[in-house]
C-alpha cells in the first residue's frame, strides 16, 4: 500500500449522493480474480454510452462526453468530491481498487458509507468527511476554476487551497498511522499471535459447542 | 450495568483494545466466488497461513448460471472464477458446498439452514447482505475482501465500536403486509445512510410474531439503511429453527448452549444511542419507484415531486431518478406497466416466501406483458422442499420459470439480467442504477407483491386479492 502524508491534486466534482458501489464499479467486471485493471471502467455505465465487458479495449469505446470523468479539465484529477453516503450498497472492495487504479488517492464527501470508507483506508485511499458547506464551497470553486486543486495533508488533518485553509478534518488515530506508514493490517495483528491463542483457549472452554 | 444485546456479543468477542480500535474475534467465516480469490492470492504472495480452517464455509452462489448446470458454466471469466474458488479450498482443505451439491446456495441462506449460523456468534462474509444473520441474536456484517484475507489469516477483524440504534416495531402487521414491507418502510423513514455507524436491533411486538425466516430479511435489509449490522434478540423461534441443523450443536452440547443463547438479549433498562418507534399497524404493501431504496411508497401512495423537498441535492437525485426509471412524479403505483419478476435473492427466497408467492400464483396465468417472471429459490434444500410441497408446479403452471439456486438477477452476475429500458419487480434488496442489468428499472417488493404484479401485469394491492394470507 502507497502511504499517504500529503496530497496535492486536481479536483473532480461528482455532484450527487448516495453514490453506489454498484456505480463505481459494475458487477460483471467483479468476475476478474485480480486486485488490478479496474480503473478504465470506473463509473462504467455513467462513463461510456455502450455496455462494457470485461477484457475489452477500452479505448475504443465511444465515451459519455457530458460525464465529468470524460471533461478534459478534470483530466489527471486525484481529489474526488462528492456528497453524502459516497459508496453505499454492495461490500466490493473492487470499488476503492478502481478509483486507485484510476487515480483516486483522497475522496471529499460530507459522509460515507461503512464498508467502503474501511476498505478505502486498506488500499491507500484517504476518505475525509467535511461539513456539508465546505463541500458545497469545493463543489462551486471547482466548477469555476479551471485546473483547481486542493492539497490535503494528513498529518495536520487539513485541507488546503494553496496556502488558504478550508477545513481540518476528523481522522480515527489508528487509520491515520497505518495510512501515514503505509502499513499492513494483517502484519500488525499477526504481532498479537500470542494474545488470539491466550483469547482462543479460554474462549472454546467457555463456549464449547462453537469449538 | 444493562447492556445491549450489541454490546453483550461485542465484549464477548474483545481480544485487545487499543484506546478506541478493538480487536475481535471471528467465530464463522462464510466465502464466495467474488470477493475472496483476491485474499487467497494476497496469503499466497506473503507466504501466510489460514488460521482456523474449520471457522469457514465457502459457497458459489453469484457467478453460477440457473439453467443448465450439468453443462457447466458457459461463461468463461466466470466459470473461471468457480473454479479458483474450487481450487482455493481444495488447496486449503475448506468445507465447501460446490455448484452442483445438493446443499449449494445463496451464502445467506445456507449459513442458517446448516446450522453454521448460531447465536452469540460473530459471523462476517465478503458480502454486505451478511447481516441477514443478525436475526439469530449474532453479530454478523460484511466486510470487504482485504478484511476477508485479515479473517483468513488471523481469525481476527480490527474494529471501532458501532454506536446503538433501537426499533422498535409496536403493534401488528396487517393481512398482505411482510417484513419486506417492515424493512423498505423503515429504509424510506431514516434513508440508506440513517443506519451508518450503527448496529440496529431490532424489537418489538412486529418481531417476535416474526418467523425467523421473516427476521433474515429485515436483518437482511439493515444494510440497506447503511447499518453494517442488524440483530434481534434470541427468543424460543431461534431455538426451535436452529435445533436439529447439521451444524447445530447436539446433545449436551446443545443444552449447555441454550443456557448461553437464552442470555442474547438487550438488559431491561439498555441504553441505546438511538431509539426508534414505528407502528407495525401502519405499514402498508411498499414499491420502491426509484434508484435507491429509501425512493419507497406505499402501494396507494404517489410517487413524490421532486420539488416538494427543500434539499437540493435531494431535488435534483430525485429527479435524476424518476429520469432513469422513465417515470413521473404524481403516478401510483398500479399504473406501472411491468417487464420482468423476479423472485429470489438473500432477501426473499426462502421456502415460506416461496409460499407465499405460491398462494397468490395458484391457478393463475403470467399476465402476457411479462416477459419473463424468474423464481429462483435460495438454495438447493429450499428449491427440494417446494418441489416436495408442489410449489414448482404452481409456478411452472402459471407461466413462471423454475430455477436453480443463486444470487441470480439480484446482481445480474450471471445470464439472468434485464435488457436496457426492461422494468422488473424484483424481491431482491437494490434498485440502484444498472443493479439488474445495465439501463434496467428494479421496483423492489415483496415476494406476495412480486406474484401479483406477474399475474396482473403492473402493481396490484395484494390485499385486494385472494391469496394475500
Amino acid at each position: 500500500m502507497d502511504p499517504i502524508k500529503r496530497h496535492t491534486g486536481i479536483v473532480i466534482p461528482i455532484d450527487r449522493a448516495n453514490i453506489d458501489t454498484d456505480a463505481i464499479i459494475p458487477k460483471q467486471f467483479l468476475k476478474s480474480v485480480k486486485r488490478t485493471g479496474f480503473g478504465p471502467n470506473l463509473f462504467d455505465e455513467w462513463r461510456y454510452l455502450d455496455h462494457g465487458e470485461p477484457e475489452q479495449d477500452n479505448s475504443l469505446r465511444p465515451l459519455n462526453t457530458d460525464f465529468i470523468l470524460n471533461q478534459e479539465r478534470y483530466l489527471g484529477g486525484s481529489v474526488l468530491v462528492t456528497r453524502e453516503n459516497f459508496g453505499c450498497g454492495s461490500s466490493r472492495e473492487h470499488a476503492p481498487w478502481a478509483l486507485l487504479d484510476f487515480g483516486i488517492r483522497v475522496i471529499l464527501a460530507s459522509s460515507f458509507a461503512d464498508i467502503f470508507y474501511g476498505n478505502c483506508f486498506k488500499n491507500g485511499i484517504l476518505p475525509v468527511v467535511l461539513e456539508e458547506e465546505i463541500i458545497d464551497n469545493i463543489f462551486t470553486n471547482t466548477f469555476r476554476n479551471i485546473g483547481y486543486s486542493l492539497s490535503i495533508d494528513l498529518e495536520c488533518q487539513e485541507v488546503k487551497h494553496e496556502e488558504l485553509l478550508l477545513s481540518n478534518f476528523e481522522i480515527d488515530d489508528f487509520q491515520k498511522h497505518c495510512l501515514i506508514n503505509g502499513l499492513d493490517h494483517i502484519g500488525l495483528t499477526l504481532k498479537e499471535k500470542m494474545a488470539i491463542e491466550t483469547f482462543e483457549k479460554e474462549y472454546y472452554l467457555k463456549f464449547p459447542w462453537l469449538n | 450495568m444493562a447492556q445491549t444485546l450489541y454490546e453483550k456479543l461485542f465484549s464477548r468477542h474483545v481480544i485487545k483494545e487499543n484506546k478506541d480500535t478493538y480487536l475481535i474475534y471471528i467465530d464463522r467465516h462464510l466465502v464466495h466466488e467474488v470477493t475472496s480469490p483476491q485474499a487467497f492470492e494476497g496469503i499466497k504472495l506473503a507466504n501466510r497461513k489460514i488460521w482456523r480452517t474449520k471457522s469457514i464455509l465457502a459457497v458459489p452462489d453469484h457467478n453460477v448460471p440457473t439453467t443448465n448446470r450439468v453443462d457447466g458454466i458457459e461463461d468463461p471469466v466466470s466459470r473461471i472464477q468457480i473454479e479458483t474458488l474450487d481450487k482455493n479450498c481444495k488447496d486449503h482443505g475448506l468445507n465447501q458446498f460446490k455448484m452442483n451439491d445438493p446443499r449449494q446456495g445463496i451464502v445467506h441462506v445456507i449459513g442458517p439452514e446448516q446450522g453454521s449460523t448460531l447465536p452469540g456468534m460473530t459471523i462476517v462474509c465478503g458480502d454486505s447482505h451478511t447481516s441477514t444473520h443478525g436475526a439469530f441474536g449474532s453479530l454478523a456484517m460484511g466486510i470487504g475482501t482485504s478484511e476477508v484475507e485479515h479473517v483468513l489469516t488471523t481469525q481476527c477483524l480490527l474494529i471501532k465500536k458501532f454506536k446503538t440504534m433501537r426499533i422498535e416495531v409496536g403493534g401488528e402487521l396487517t393481512t398482505g403486509v411482510t417484513a419486506k414491507d417492515v424493512a423498505l418502510s423503515i429504509i424510506g423513514l431514516i434513508g440508506t445512510a440513517g443506519g451508518n455507524g450503527y448496529a440496529i436491533e431490532f424489537t418489538g411486538n412486529v418481531i417476535r410474531s416474526m418467523s425467523m425466516e421473516n427476521r433474515m430479511t429485515l436483518c437482511n435489509m439493515a444494510i440497506e439503511a447503511g447499518s453494517r449490522a442488524g440483530m434481534i434478540a434470541v427468543d424460543q423461534k431461534t431455538l426451535d429453527y436452529l435445533e436439529g441443523k447439521p451444524y447445530s450443536p447436539k446433545g449436551a452440547l446443545w443444552n449447555k448452549a441454550v443456557i448461553d443463547w437464552e442470555k442474547l438479549v438487550s438488559d431491561e433498562g439498555a441504553a441505546y444511542d438511538k431509539c426508534i418507534e414505528v407502528d407495525g399497524c401502519l405499514i402498508e404493501p411498499q414499491v420502491t419507484w426509484g434508484t435507491s431504496p429509501e425512493m419507497v411508497i406505499s402501494i396507494n401512495e404517489k410517487i413524490p415531486n421532486p420539488k416538494s423537498f427543500k434539499d437540493k441535492t435531494v431535488q435534483k437525485d430525485y429527479q435524476r431518478a424518476l429520469n432513469y426509471m422513465d417515470l413521473k412524479h404524481g403516478l401510483f403505483p398500479n399504473e406501472i406497466s411491468l417487464d420482468k419478476v423476479f423472485i429470489g435473492s438473500c432477501t426473499n427466497s426462502r421456502i415460506e416466501d416461496l409460499r407465499a408467492a405460491a398462494n397468490i400464483v395458484r391457478s393463475k396465468k403470467v399476465a402476457k406483458n411479462i416477459k419473463l417472471a424468474l423464481v429462483v429459490p435460495g438454495s438447493g434444500l429450499v428449491k427440494k422442499a417446494a418441489e416436495n410441497e408442489g410449489l414448482d408446479k404452481i409456478f411452472i403452471d402459471a407461466g413462471f420459470e423454475w430455477r436453480e439456486p443463486g444470487c441470480s438477477m439480484c446482481l445480474a452476475m450471471n445470464a439472468d439480467k434485464l435488457e436496457p429500458g426492461e422494468r422488473c419487480a424484483s424481491t431482491s434488496n437494490r434498485n440502484f442504477e444498472g443493479r439488474q442489468g445495465q439501463g434496467g428499472r428494479t421496483h423492489l417488493v415483496s415476494p406476495e407483491m412480486a406474484a401479483a404484479a406477474a399475474i396482473y401485469g403492473k402493481f396490484t394491492d395484494i390485499r385486494e386479492i385472494d391469496g394475500s394470507n
